[in-house]
């Protein structure tokens, strides 16, 4: 085994690079070796093994769930959870729906708003910009809850409670998605073409559109997703205005499920894994760009 | 009120002659969304709930039902008076204090954040140096482990956490008592390390600490994550004029990692208190909304949410809200003054 594995690296190097190789898998024996590797793995599987039970759990009746010991594969339970859960929330398909589309809708306006406004930080020079900028880049670490309760106050003098517009429109520009795009189209969008493109008679808004959009492809993309897992996630904004249950999101749908009496497990776990996997296939996808993406545009700040 | 139309500052008499180039205004209208937004959906209501602490103003009188109270919202969150000053160095004083609901709030806020925040970063600095120094093929998918729990609805999450944590059926209690019962030639090894019986997650010495460890599972990827990002632009010739040096792994990290890595340490660590300071869901919902028993992890923000919209008392809550946005802003200023004080 040990010499497979010594030949297995590519030995290219001459006799320095394979003594380098040996003493490798000489300290790969001993504990301080492999023992990070095996930290590191065991907490990997504490990140995942949530999700593994909850999956578990909507394949299980609540009496295999509450019964001793608890189920550790894949039952057979699933169809009748689903059933269960809408029997005991007939909204909640419906509710789904609504948060998809809320999390739809937030991406697109969020999208369009930020590039734009990206794009003006990013290649024009007009007076006040900086300090615009800065301002912008100030609320970022203003704490929203402080603003919570007239929020809500507002939502309901201009008649928004209940309605999925209070989810879509107060977060349809956020901050964080005009400063990325302002990094992005900065180092991504040639100040040339877009000049050439003035010369030649092209609009502001078409320059935006035509030039530039069509360059940031990977910057919406990352924008993209945050703004999507951010917005489908949003428990607290759908706590606050959301009162009536036909217009619950599926987060609200899942928190009420709790607590009422015999808590239904099985249900709430189908749910939840229901609930989640749109994000675990779109993580699935694009788990490299979103990551990057992300601390791309934390580390120029 | 920056999304005026007309440039600030142009001569008034070119613009008088010429015509407006569109290039001069267009982009005001193009940031003009996002300001118009935070002012209406942002500061609006942030202002507005400052100008309300100062009212007594109850959910069912309206706006014309305010009165103006003066700092009697914030003496009232307070409760300052009657406290036994003179035991201020004996448990009697803090044990008062800890019984009045603001500084109870305050005390679990921090307990919560402290606990989780503290651990995401001391494992995420060595996590992420460790991939990045060690993991070539494997390390995205290592990395999108981590991260997974960041994407996650924290409802959905949260809810299978309370199962797994529950006392008779709880997958933890199981993995916990059969490292415990664990027997080899006649002894169990592990018995002083863990327990025998099944635990009882229920009782309130424990909530905040699983609270803790929730948040402390969500969001040490994110923070691993920011962190590597940040290795990322150290010169790989430091390293290696380090080596050459002879300096070992933990040198490396110690004299040149950790140094470079304080400006993004200080990024990190300011979301961190922002975000840990306004924590609500994750309590709220591992406790059915009521801070468990003995509201022993009841946060701030909880409080606030009770105070305004169960209980309608619109003064207080607001009174409260701006309490915890002098302590955010605080100690925000501090992490500036402490981590960023190369800069």
């Amino acid at each position: 085994m040990t010499a497979s594995q010594l030949t297995a690296q590519p030995v290219a190097k001459a006799p320095a690079t394979s003594r380098r190789h040996a003493r490798l898998l000489l300290r790969s024996l001993k504990p301080s070796g492999w023992l990070p590797y095996a930290i590191v793995m065991l907490g990997a599987l504490i990140m995942l093994a949530p999700f593994y039970f909850m999956f578990v759990f909507a394949t299980h009746t609540n009496s295999d769930i509450l019964s001793m010991p608890p189920p550790l594969w894949f039952g057979s339970a699933l169809v009748d959870n689903i059933h269960q859960l809408v029997a005991l929330r007939p909204h909640f398909w419906h509710s789904l729906g609504l948060s998809l589309w809320v999390a739809v809708a937030a991406t697109g306006l969020n999208l369009f708003l930020c590039s734009l406004g990206g794009y003006a930080f990013a290649m024009y020079e007009f007076p006040g910009r900086d300090t615009l900028f800065a301002g912008l880049m100030a609320t970022m670490l203003l704490p929203a809850f402080v603003g919570m309760i007239p929020f809500v106050l507002l939502m309901n003098e201009i008649g928004w409670l209940n309605s999925t517009r209070a989810l879509i429109v107060p977060g349809a520009c956020s901050a964080f998605g005009v400063f990325m795009m302002r990094q992005y189209i900065g180092s991504a969008v040639p100040r040339e073409l877009v000049e050439a493109a003035r010369m030649d008679g092209c609009g502001e808004f078409g320059i935006y559109w035509r030039i530039v959009v069509p360059l940031i492809g990977p910057a919406m993309g990352t924008l993209g997703l945050v703004t999507f897992i951010g917005s489908y996630n949003n428990f607290v904004g759908a706590l606050l205005v959301m009162s009536q249950q036909e217009m619950f999101t599926a987060p609200l749908v899942l928190r009420s499920l709790q607590g009422t009496g015999q808590t239904p497990w099985g249900a709430i776990s189908a749910g939840s894994a229901i609930t989640v996997l749109p994000l675990l296939i779109l993580f699935a996808v694009s788990s490299r760009r979103l990551i990057e993406g992300l601390s791309a545009g934390a580390v120029k700040g | 009120m920056s999304a005026a139309p007309a440039p600030i500052g142009t001569p008034a008499k070119q613009t008088k002659r010429r015509r407006l180039k569109p290039w001069r205004f267009m982009p005001y209208v193009f940031v003009a969304p996002f300001f118009i937004l935070f002012l209406g959906f942002g500061l609006f209501p942030l202002l507005f709930s400052a100008y309300a602490s100062f009212f007594r103003w109850e959910l069912t009188a309206g706006l014309a039902g305010m009165k103006w109270e003066g700092l009697g919202n914030y003496a009232f969150v307070l409760q300052l008076d009657d406290l036994p000053w003179s035991h201020f160095f004996s448990g009697e004083f803090w044990s008062q204090l800890y019984a009045r609901d603001f500084w109870r709030a305050l005390y679990n806020t921090f307990w919560l954040g402290i606990v989780s925040g503290l651990p995401q970063h001391l494992i995420a600095v060595p996590l992420a140096f460790f991939i990045h120094t060690k993991f070539r093929r494997a390390r995205n998918p290592v990395i999108a482990m981590y991260f997974l729990p960041y994407i996650t609805n924290t409802v959905a999450i949260t809810l299978v956490f309370s199962s797994l944590f529950s006392r008779d059926f709880g997958v933890i209690n199981q993995v916990l008592t059969g490292l415990g019962r664990l027997e080899t030639f006649g002894v169990h090894p592990l018995a002083w390390l863990f327990p025998v019986q099944n635990v009882d997650w229920g009782r309130p010495e424990y909530t905040r600490p699983i609270v803790s460890f929730i948040v402390w599972w969500r969001f040490v990827g994110w923070n691993t994550v920011l962190y590597l990002s940040a290795l990322q632009t150290i010169p790989k010739d430091l390293y290696e004029a380090a080596t050459i040096d002879g300096a070992g792994l933990w040198q490396q990290f110690r004299y040149i990692t950790v140094p470079l890595l304080r400006p993004m340490m200080l990024l990190a660590v300011t979301l961190t208190i922002i975000g840990n300071l306004q924590l609500f869901e994750e309590p709220f919902i591992l406790t059915g909304g009521s801070g468990g028993v003995g509201q022993v992890a009841e946060t701030v923000a909880m409080q606030m949410y009770k105070v305004g919209l169960n209980d309608g008392d619109f003064g207080t809550a607001s009174a409260v809200a701006w309490l915890m946005f002098m302590v955010i802003a605080a100690l925000t200023w501090l992490n500036n003054r402490t981590l960023g004080r190369k800069d």
